[in-house]
């Protein structure tokens, strides 16, 4: 399971830097995204990954998952959730403004 | 426990929840509010500073947690200097946005004006940028400088498109893209840290990673680079400062004035991570990030310069001068000395008060030079091309000049102390011959580089027109220049009482290299 999510984890933070370097508006906010993603799947894994274990510390028990991670990812999913909108709606803006959607506003290519 | 210690975050966080019920209310109530609230904080850090001025370390556990299992607020002299630097200039940005950037209607060389675009927001949007620059410098724990880091970077991407305009936006977006970038990097090096050592307090980390294992050692360099990595993003050290002119010299004054304090956040978040965290107690990991920072501090210093003297018009010199202070206040925490982070810390409030005067000043030029302008048909604002003598030339002028002198740190003002410091601080360091060379180098390019800009301005003026356009009254009104006359007075201030400011900045030096002071007040017990 290690190897899955790292692989993962590798393909998306791939395919967001790649998105995130091109020079249209759409893509580099699909690349954040991508990124935030891989970003949060990381985040959760750093909690070391366990299957069917409780989140509590409780005697009879097998083991435990820690769940501050979990808190971690939500705070950074809320705050990522909230980043996307924002930079959609800059982009948007951007194209109505310049007059085409590339990032510098020139409509070269 | 004491409660001053959150008041800093919660005073902007009311202010800001405040203002936006009452965004349907005459522009002039709110504006007095906010600046209260802002004058209110001002006291709060005073205050703060007063508390700890004696070397005590406050702590605040949220919710009465115990230190590494809760969040905590550390006050230490470090966090209150910064709270006070961030208020005072905080109150001088605000007075002159208060003079009517604040609804909307900017009157700088934006190309859509009268648009209204975020009217009612401006003062919203600067509590919550207020209480995310607190919140940063106050937080105990990695995660949480992470949460402040969000809030101010979001209520900053509000303010730098304040007022609208295609240039603004352009810069905008550049500015948002890249520091989402630098967002999701700082949760993986976050992630790392907490994978590794399984806590993001930061005395508790610093302990840990005195501790690491050999097999762990790599990781944790990896995770303390990529660290770097984002505050030099912040900071806009050198390959990553290429986002500042842009976003500084087209978005309004008033908020590039504040910004002149954003950049510092990342210089205070590398200070405070390698002094604790990766100072010299942290066995395979001390002394990370040094080794890195001098280069680039002086390469940075040198490229702010080279692009001060290159610059087109006055606000962009400013921001090139904004990424040139900052090469030297981190060439000066590079050192890694008492002497060293002393001259980094007592260069920092200047360097901040004189970036944002001269934003200031160099919107004021552009109004005057606009208005002389505009009789030959050419809204030549603050570029470096010959205008017809500006209204108010003199009083500007003289203005511009004690700015310039204070900029380049010429004797006898505080950027002169400030550079004298930083240089006898470098005459133990091994390097010392570079480091002064190319300081002492970097002063002479910001004189040409000021002289330059100021004798374009002021000196190689057309003819006034024939037709006067306006009385002179309206460019040189004193509500207007009282913030710019202000943040000046603050660095005579700073020249004048060198002395007992010197000794707090070396208390607080010596307080940050021995992180011990800090891990036992977080951790040694309950207040």
């Amino acid at each position: 399971m290690e190897a899955l999510i790292a692989l993962l984890i590798g393909v998306l933070t791939t395919c967001g830097v790649y998105l995130l370097l091109r020079g249209r508006t759409f893509p580099v906010v699909l690349g954040l995204t991508f990124l935030s993603y891989a970003v949060n799947l990381f985040l959760f894994a750093m909690g070391r990954l366990a299957i069917g274990q409780p989140p509590v510390i409780g005697t009879g028990l097998p083991g435990y998952t820690d769940p501050l991670p979990q808190a971690l990812v939500l705070t950074a999913i809320v705050i990522g959730f909230a980043m996307t909108a924002f930079v959609i709606m800059l982009a948007l803006k951007a194209r109505a403004e310049l007059g085409n959607d590339h990032v510098d506003g020139k409509d070269g290519e | 426990m004491n409660h001053l210690v959150i008041a800093p975050i919660l005073l902007p966080l009311i202010a800001g929840i405040v203002l936006l019920l009452l965004r349907h209310l005459d522009i002039n109530p709110r504006r007095g509010f906010s600046l209260a609230m802002v004058v209110g904080q001002i006291v709060l850090a005073a205050g703060l500073l007063r508390a700890v001025g004696g070397g005590d370390i406050l702590v605040y556990a949220l919710g009465d947690w115990p230190a590494p299992y809760g969040i905590v607020l550390v006050a230490d002299r470090l966090s209150a200097w910064m709270l006070l630097i961030t208020a005072v200039l905080a109150l001088f940005a605000l007075l002159y946005a208060s003079r009517g950037i604040d609804v909307g209607t900017s009157a700088d060389a934006g190309d859509s004006p009268g648009k209204r675009a975020g009217d009612g927001h401006f003062h919203v949007l600067f509590q919550l940028q207020l209480m995310g620059l607190n919140g940063a410098f106050l937080t105990g724990d990695l995660f949480n400088l992470f949460v402040f880091f969000e809030v101010l970077l979001l209520a900053s991407y509000g303010l730098v498109l304040h007022g609208g305009g295609r240039l603004k936006t352009r810069a905008g977006l550049h500015y948002v893209v890249l520091n989402l970038a630098g967002s999701s990097l700082f949760l993986i090096a976050v992630g790392t840290l907490y994978g590794l050592f399984g806590t993001l307090n930061m005395a508790d980390l610093a302990v840990r990673m005195a501790a690491v294992s050999p097999e762990n050692l790599g990781p944790a360099r990896a995770a303390g680079l990529l660290l770097f990595g984002v505050f030099a993003l912040k900071a806009a050290l050198l390959p990553l400062y290429l986002w500042l002119p842009a976003a500084y010299a087209q978005t309004s004054a008033p908020v590039a004035a504040l910004f002149a304090i954003m950049t510092k956040v990342g210089a205070y978040s590398i200070l405070r991570v390698s002094t604790l965290i990766f100072g010299a107690e942290a066995g395979g990991v001390s002394a990370l990030i040094e080794p890195w920072l001098l280069p680039l501090a002086l390469l940075t210093l040198m490229i702010g310069l080279l692009g001060a003297l290159a610059a087109r018009f006055l606000r962009e010199q400013a921001a090139y001068l904004v990424i040139a202070s900052v090469g030297s206040l981190l060439t000066a925490f590079a050192l890694a000395s008492p002497a060293g982070i002393a001259a980094g810390l007592y260069y920092l409030p200047h360097s901040v008060f004189i970036g944002a005067a001269l934003f200031l000043l160099a919107d004021r030029i552009a109004v005057s030079r606009n208005l002389a302008g505009d009789a030959i048909g050419d809204h030549i604002g603050d570029h470096f091309q010959p205008a017809p003598t500006m209204a108010g030339a003199a009083l500007l002028g003289g203005l511009f000049f004690v700015s310039a002198i204070l900029a380049a740190g010429l004797p006898p003002l505080s950027g002169f102390v400030g550079k004298f410091l930083l240089l006898r601080a470098a005459l133990e360091h091994p390097d010392a011959a570079w480091i002064i060379g190319l300081v002492l180098l970097g002063g002479l390019l910001g004189m040409i580089a000021l002289a330059r800009s100021g004798s374009l301005l002021f000196f190689r003026s057309l003819p006034p027109p024939r037709v006067v356009p306006v009385a002179t009254g309206a460019v040189v009104a004193w509500p207007a220049l009282l913030p710019i006359f202000g943040l000046l007075a603050l660095c005579i201030g700073l020249t004048l009482a060198a002395g007992p400011i010197h000794a707090y900045v070396s208390a607080t030096a010596e307080q940050l290299l021995q992180p011990y002071h800090y891990v036992h007040a977080v951790l040694g017990g309950r207040p």
